[in-house]
């Protein structure tokens, strides 16, 4: 095993801040993207079951 | 002519696009998820500490997956636009389109993660080097699209106009791809190389590979998904829509 504790593992061996920095930005961009393609899929689903004519802006 | 444009278009149906997005997209997620898991498992905690670098270089399974990827998102999105514009084909164009969020996406968490390896690596967090630079070239690109789609209203012309900007683009790939070795940077040379064996552990490797196909698996269930939300949008008063959102026909 790499680390010796947890302790161990989430200091990185100084590179705690470049590391977790890092992951940190990409996890989140990663969980967001994906919520906001579905939430405008619902809305493009939504604006589809409208009656014709009644269309707003694309 | 005409009848390969038909066959073209048929087999490229917005209909069929959809159907197979609802059904591929539950696997994809699910394939991402289990990648991702075993890719960060072996790459902190299998894969040794550098012996240069220490943990700091642990940023290269982000890294150079997201580099890939947001490298290789472009030229699919040229080609598709390419294909879009030449054949008419509804679904290619919307997918040029979807793609280019995702791609932008991931040049920017290379160019983050590469800046959180720099400071510790060079000691800065940016160069204005041949490779970082022409890496920043790629990110307003995909910017320079989406704002170019979201400035025409016109769906067509969008997709035009999108499709000469794309193309015009493509030419930074190769340059991407090859500056480290035509100029003189402080970017290290290819990870991966064709022609060489692999000059990292294998476990290394390994995660770094994983982590590749985590990302390609994520990368297509989200493309899928915002392409069928342009095709909804796009398609609203077509049959299979109306069929599909249980909208009764008029």
């Amino acid at each position: 095993m790499t680390w010796s504790s947890a302790s161990d593992f989430f200091a990185m061996g100084g590179y705690a801040l470049y590391v977790w920095g890092a992951y940190a930005v990409c996890l989140a961009l990663m969980l967001i993207e994906p919520l906001m393609a579905r939430r405008q899929k619902q809305q493009a689903f939504r604006e589809a079951r409208r009656p014709s004519g009644e269309h707003g802006d694309d | 002519m005409s009848t390969t444009t038909l066959r073209w278009s048929t087999f490229a149906a917005p209909s069929r696009f959809y159907r197979l997005a609802d059904t591929l997209n539950p696997w994809l997620w699910g394939a991402a998820v289990v990648l991702a898991v075993a890719a960060l498992y072996v790459g902190f905690f299998v894969a040794p500490v550098d012996a240069t670098q220490g943990n700091s270089y642990r940023i290269i399974f982000i890294h150079v997956p997201a580099a890939w990827i947001s490298m290789v998102i472009y030229v699919a999105m040229a080609f598709w636009a390419a294909v879009g514009w030449m054949l008419n084909a509804r679904m290619a164009s919307m997918l040029a389109r979807a793609l280019a969020p995702t791609g932008a996406l991931f040049t920017f968490i290379a160019l983050w993660t590469g800046s959180f390896w720099g400071k510790p690596t060079w000691g800065t967090w940016w160069v204005w080097d041949a490779r970082l630079t022409s890496y920043l070239i790629l990110l307003f690109l995909y910017l320079g699209f989406i704002a170019l789609i979201s400035a025409i209203d016109d769906v067509v012309r969008g997709d035009k106009a999108a499709a000469v900007l794309t193309l015009v683009g493509v030419v930074n790939i190769p340059i991407i791809y090859f500056s480290v070795r035509w100029w003189n940077t402080l970017h290290q040379g290819a990870t991966i190389s064709m022609t060489a064996a692999p000059k990292m552990a294998h476990t290394m490797l390994l995660a770094m590979l994983l982590m590749t196909f985590a990302f390609w698996a994520y990368a297509f269930a989200v493309v899928f998904t915002r392409a069928q939300a342009l095709a909804l949008q796009r398609e609203r008063d077509t049959d299979w829509v109306r069929a599909l959102v249980g909208k009764e026909m008029q």
